[in-house]
């Protein structure tokens, strides 16, 4: 059994406010920031983050040195910590903000003076009312102490972080939407590639768009540093500590902090105390509504985003969402594809139009109205979404959850369209073996419906 | 022709210190902000009030219009005094929200959407609340309230009619 860590989760010593600068400069706080600013050149930094491997915790688990690295060599610079939670399932950040508002504005002062940044913000989502009280009132208090504003700690390093409050947009968590949002236009997402963010972001300048945990990660990497950080997880897949978020039929949901060689099924039975009631699995979502679902047979996997790639799966938020035997699938799926028809920015039609669409579809079968021809209706309207948006959330929590809830728990559909009425199938009854949906045909694209290493590697 | 309004002398200087935050040259990155403020001030972000935040930003009210109609959070009508959003995400689904929303509509007759006559309350689903662990969850004007039962939902709606 791996052994739960403490690193991003410690908390402030009993009694304290979470926003006192005090009482967080007492534990050390802001120690990452002087000995950043005052003992580490840009380049070290730079080379301190690309050397422990560290993935962004957005959900893509893309490498946060290549970002860096990726910057073109153009002045001024942005930030943007990407604060915008919005992915069901997920509340990691929610937690980081309300727990740890220093140690994100350490990252993010950080990253500025590696990147030679002088003005940044933190975007974070409209309904967070409190959060953004409290992190305004950290950012005063950072100025305060002489951590923000003009010549930080005399290194000559001048920087300016602002809070910029969404309005209940998913679509701005997607880093273009997020940057459009931001210059004040609607927040359809940019074409990428070309030009990403690094290149050509917030006013046509280079912008790193970096979710609040990496930032909060960054102070921990500076703190330890990448030789102890690296020790943390396994390198071949994804280092350092990740914050685990468990809901739904869980006897005790809650934020869990592991290294990602920690199994599935450690989180859901050790971590959280297994199935309410007693019950049985019936499906486990791993990574927010947009990761493709995993049965019970698949739990046995390690949660680095490289192992649950090759499962067709992805580590996404780490926000696992349990659903036991009483949970219809075909429910679930309409609830998920309800959010994404809700969300759809409305820029690419194949999202805009066919999301809603599915949703409809999904509908009739949730009511008992579903026709035979559905269920090959539902994996085309897929095929002709995924890869044909802008972004990627057309695909994502559009696409592949209905994708993989679909063909996994095909039988389950099957029987409500069958017996006209909502079916809630025994749990082995309900889903497929992998060779039994084998013949049904990838979506063009990087759809991971089988194990390939190539794509795993990616 | 409504009147056109106008932000009240502290609202102004809000605006101002959120104008501050942006480089001049692209003062409408506040638009956003600037529309919260709008509907702190009035409840509800009318076409007066989306003309006041142009004027502001020193661009056409259409331009804004165009980020208001967007965004689920400004509401273009007014609302009641206290606008309840269930959470009804798959985490919250999976807890229970449904009953959540049903018991809240009976108790106060009105449907998804709606406002009660006597203009307290505004009834209204929201996507996930990021708080998927302490389901199911309730946000009533800025404050969020989690582990709800029906009871504790009476509980909440006791405490608004007394404040």
């Amino acid at each position: 059994m791996a052994a739960p860590l403490a690193i991003l989760t410690a908390h402030p010593p009993a009694g304290t406010d979470p926003g006192d600068i005090e009482a967080y400069m007492a534990g050390g706080g802001y120690g990452a920031v002087r000995k950043a600013l005052t003992t580490i050149s840009k380049d070290g930094l730079i080379e301190e983050i690309n050397a422990s491997g560290i993935k962004g915790r957005g959900g893509a688990g893309f490498s946060t040195g290549m970002k860096w690295n990726l910057c073109a060599d153009l002045y001024p610079r942005y930030l943007c910590a990407n604060a915008d939670e919005s992915e069901p399932g997920s509340f990691k950040d929610r937690l980081l903000l309300e727990s740890k508002p220093h140690q994100i504005i350490e990252g993010m002062i950080i990253t500025s003076y590696a990147l030679g940044i002088n003005l940044g913000y933190i975007y974070i989502r409209g309904e967070f009312f409190q959060i953004i009280d409290q992190m305004e009132a950290a950012l005063a208090d950072a100025e305060k102490h002489g951590f923000l504003g003009k010549n930080i700690l005399d290194s000559g390093f001048d920087l300016e972080l602002y809070v910029h409050p969404g309005a209940g947009a998913y679509i701005c968590g997607e880093e273009t939407g997020l940057i459009e949002s931001l210059e004040g236009n609607r927040p359809y997402p940019r074409l990428k590639p070309p030009f990403f963010p690094a290149a050509i972001g917030l006013w046509g300048q280079p912008t790193i768009v970096n979710n609040v945990e990496t930032m909060a990660q960054i102070t921990t990497i500076v703190d330890m540093g990448a030789e102890a950080y690296k020790q943390i997880g396994t390198e071949e897949d994804t280092t350092g500590p990740r914050l685990f978020g468990l809901c739904g039929h869980v006897k005790k949901p809650g934020i869990y902090e592991y290294d990602s060689d920690v199994t599935l099924r450690e989180l859901i039975y050790d971590a959280g105390g297994g199935i309410r009631d007693g019950n049985r699995l019936k499906g486990v979502i791993p990574g927010g509504i947009s990761a493709p679902i995993l049965t019970p047979e698949e739990i046995d996997t390690t949660m680095g985003f490289g192992a649950l790639g090759k499962l067709g799966s992805m580590g996404g938020t780490g926000g696992i969402i349990v659903m036991d035997e009483t949970t219809s699938m075909v429910d679930a799926l309409l609830n998920a594809s309800s959010f994404a028809a809700h969300e759809s920015c409305g820029q690419c039609t194949p999202c805009r139009e066919g999301v809603p669409w599915m949703n409809d579809i999904l509908r009739r079968i949730h009511n008992g109205r579903g026709r035979d021809e559905d269920l090959d209706l539902l994996l085309d309207i897929c095929k002709q979404i995924h890869g044909h948006t802008v972004c990627v959330f057309g695909q994502a929590p559009g696409v592949w959850p209905v994708r993989t809830i679909l063909v996994k728990y095909w039988p389950e559909f099957r029987a409500c369209i069958e017996r006209k009425e909502r079916v809630v199938l025994p749990v082995e009854e309900s889903y497929l073996q992998p060779d039994q949906y084998e013949h049904i045909p990838p979506v063009p694209g990087n759809f991971r419906m089988k194990t390939n290493e190539a794509d795993a590697a990616g | 022709m409504a009147t056109p309004l106008e932000f009240t002398e502290e609202a102004r200087k809000r605006a101002a210190e959120i104008l501050s935050r942006y480089p001049d040259e692209y003062r409408k990155s506040a638009v956003v902000p600037l529309l919260h403020l709008a509907q702190e001030e009035w409840g509800f972000v009318s076409p007066e009030a989306m003309a006041c935040v142009a004027r502001l930003i020193g661009c056409s009210p259409v331009k804004v219009a165009e980020i208001a109609t967007f965004y689920p959070m400004f509401n273009k009508e007014p609302v009641g005094d206290h606008v309840l959003a269930v959470c009804h995400t798959l985490p919250c689904a999976l807890t229970g929200c449904g009953d959540i929303f049903d018991h809240l509509s009976d108790k106060l007759g009105i449907r998804l959407g709606e406002t009660t006559e006597d203009g307290r309350f505004t009834l209204r689903k929201s996507e996930c609340l990021a708080a998927c662990d302490r389901g199911p969850v309730l946000l009533v004007n800025r404050k969020l309230h989690t582990h709800l039962t029906t009871a504790r939902v009476d509980e909440i709606l006791d405490g608004l009619e007394e404040g």
